[in-house]
């Protein structure tokens, strides 16, 4: 029977089966930070266990983390500092790899991973973070789990899974132009609905998808799970293997010739069932921003803010009216007349070398509106290193962005990156619920090129209009 | 984990769709290394205002939902990040049941980890049941997940699906890592044909 790439995943993933149908899947990489583990460590501790795969478990410091110099002289939140030093004591006591602080490979999670070339085709690999789903862009399956599962991981290697069901989304034909992988993911969210992908794993396929490089598919795969879909994938192909031979954890030698050999057999077959298949076209994606506080509530550009009284269902209408309340909108409004008072560029979903260079692009040579407070927050220390060796820190600081340290950032305003109260941002992080970027704050989703757009503009603002003047090299 | 039988208790009604679990624990209070007490902080944003006085319009500031120990909710409930915090957070609260018409799936795995159950029922029937709440005091639901039931305070039982395997763990209270641990040796023979057939997954 012709099967999917998650079928193939899971099939070769599954240590036993328990008489109701649930899978005892194995997982190959269990990536680990200091939110969502400690009171899991506490379990194993009291369990006399132990971490059964130290060399498949691996750890990074990046929800807690400054941004800024601060971080060198210690972490102020005396809460956040015990939960970043309770990682480092376990990770002592239980013989977890764990990359330090200030070590130059510390980063967010989901930016690591790919980038040493640890989070290969094939893996199943799981952290106690929703945004793991961003590993499926290496042709992995690849969820976030709770912290009793990040337990069960640690202690047994494997999990308790039921197997979810296919969709595929498809995205045929050229992305057009100003466009990227965030204005896919947006649209096919807007689509879908935030519940669209509940109960299934999408594999995302078509021409635009293929086009893209690894970044792009990383930013598609990362917010899947606002589509309700626990893990997002790209079948392996060319592009993905060239990504990998660039990274220090590419298998050498005979064991990279017996991976490919593995890789390539990854793609769904032909005639492969999917239980449900959205298609869309990529030529009439616009450049997109959210204007509502779910990730479905998208526009494009040049769209206007709806008027909840045009809305029939009654508890529908009232969330659109709570929305528009929260958000300070006015209906008919214009989306590119919203004045914008902080532009985020950074987060799991858009902070990688890629993304660094399509904002540079837009900010070479012009300047950040007075009134706006814009931020570069490079995705890892390794992506911090190229962009300063491709000179991008001085293109954008000249143009008036601050050039940070890596970490999560404004994107969850757990660290002292934070909206205040009323504060409208430009972020191209992936959540615009109320108060994600801190309490009363009001995010506006998008690509990192639109937030440039928008920190240039002093308002939401159209790429479009704002092409580099030159390319950079 | 406490196991969960029966429960009959007041139920708080919250008639919105996508309440996603930044609005169940925002970020800020993730920072304790412990399971227990983030009841204080249970829908923190909506709960109190910015001075830390309560917002006597949010349902759990009002009686009888102090006491609450059902929520009565609409589509996707718990969507958006993996946090368990979130039913650590309901738990320490009193809330042991969730009733929706569907979950996100991170969040419901995490509630059956911690004696949390989410009751999948129709959208029509949590309207009734959001009716029923609205009475608060006098219209006690009850849960009964052995027979696989809610019964509404006229009397009228509505069945809900959930699975064998959870149910079982749920109402035993077991803890899945020992369950798992049965299987130890079929997990030693799929690590050794790992090892040998795709080396590059151990790290030396």
């Amino acid at each position: 029977m012709p099967k999917t790439l998650f079928d193939k995943i899971w099939d070769a993933h599954v240590v036993d089966t328990l008489p109701d149908g649930t899978a005892l899947l194995y997982i190959d990489l269990h990536l680990t930070h200091e939110v969502t583990t400690p009171q899991a460590f506490d379990g194993l501790r009291a369990a006399g266990r132990r971490i059964r795969r130290p060399d498949a478990t691996l750890g990074v410091i990046d929800h807690n983390i400054a941004t800024d110099a601060s971080r060198y002289t210690g972490i102020e939140d005396p809460e956040s500092a015990l939960q970043v030093a309770t990682l480092e004591k376990n990770a002592v006591e239980f013989g977890m790899p764990l990359i330090p602080l200030l070590d130059e490979r510390q980063g967010i999670v989901h930016v690591i991973g790919p980038e040493l070339g640890r989070s290969l085709p094939g893996m199943t690999i799981v952290c106690g973070d929703s945004h793991t789903s961003t590993h499926g862009a290496m042709g992995a399956l690849a969820f976030g789990i709770g912290t009793s599962e990040v337990e069960h991981v640690l202690a047994t290697q494997t999990l308790l899974q039921k197997p979810a069901k296919n969709m595929r989304v498809q995205v045929d034909g050229n992305l057009a132009f100003g466009c990227s992988g965030k204005d896919i993911v947006l649209a096919v969210i807007g689509m879908i609905g935030t519940a669209g992908g509940t109960g299934h794993v999408i594999e995302y396929a078509g021409d635009a998808i293929r086009a893209l490089d690894m970044a792009g598919r990383m930013t598609v795969c990362n917010m899947t799970i606002e589509g309700g879909a626990r893990a997002g994938m790209v079948a392996p192909d060319q592009t993905t293997f060239d990504y990998i031979a660039r990274t220090p954890g590419a298998p050498k030698g005979a064991n990279w010739d017996s991976a490919l050999a593995w890789w390539k057999s990854l793609p769904s077959d032909q005639g492969a069932v999917f239980d449900k298949v959205v298609t869309l076209a990529a030529n009439e994606i616009a450049p997109q921003v959210t204007w509502g506080t779910s990730p479905e509530d998208v526009l494009p550009i040049t769209g206007i803010i709806p008027n909840p009284a045009d809305t029939e269902d009654e508890t529908r209408r009232a969330q659109l009216q709570r929305m528009v309340d929260y958000m300070g909108l006015t209906p008919g409004q214009r989306l590119q007349d919203l004045s914008v008072d902080v532009v985020f560029i950074g987060s799991c979903t858009n902070s990688r070398i890629e993304d660094i260079r399509a904002a540079a692009a837009i900010a070479k040579g012009r300047r950040v509106a007075d009134h706006v407070r814009a931020m570069v927050v490079p995705g890892s220390g390794l992506v911090k290193l190229q962009a300063e060796k491709e000179g991008l820190d001085r293109i954008l600081l000249e143009a008036g962005f601050e050039w940070r340290e890596p970490g999560c950032s404004m994107c969850l305003g757990m660290n002292p990156d934070k909206l205040k109260p009323g504060q409208r941002s430009a972020s191209t992080s992936n959540r615009n619920f109320e108060g994600r970027q801190g309490p009363g704050g009001r995010t506006h989703l998008l690509s990192p090129a639109m937030a440039a757009a928008a920190a240039l503009a002093g308002h939401l603002a159209d790429v479009r209009d704002y092409q580099p003047q030159e390319a950079l090299s | 984990m406490r196991a969960f039988t029966t429960l009959t208790g007041v139920a708080a009604p919250m008639p919105a769709a996508n309440i996603d679990t930044d609005k169940i624990i925002p970020a800020r209070f993730l920072k304790s290394i412990s399971r227990a007490g983030f009841g204080k902080h249970l829908f923190a944003n909506a709960r109190f205002n910015e001075d830390g006085s309560e917002n006597p319009d949010f349902v759990l500031n009002q009686e009888p939902y102090r006491k609450a120990e059902i929520l009565i909710a609409y589509e996707n409930f718990g969507c958006g990040s993996s946090r368990e915090h979130a039913p650590w957070a309901l738990l320490d609260f009193g809330i042991r049941c969730v009733i929706a018409p569907d979950f996100a799936d991170i969040f419901n795995n995490n509630c059956f980890k911690n004696g949390v159950l989410p009751v999948r029922l129709p959208r029509e029937v949590c309207e009734q049941l959001i009716e029923d709440a609205k009475l608060g005091g006098n219209a006690r639901i009850t849960v009964d997940l052995e027979r696989q039931v809610v019964i509404r305070p006229n009397g009228e039982e509505h069945h809900f699906p959930v699975d064998a395997l959870r149910k079982h763990l749920m109402l035993n209270g077991l803890d899945d890592i020992g369950q798992t641990l049965q299987h130890a040796a079929q997990i030693d023979d799929y690590e050794a044909k790992q090892k040998a057939s795709q080396p590059w997954l151990v790290q030396a």
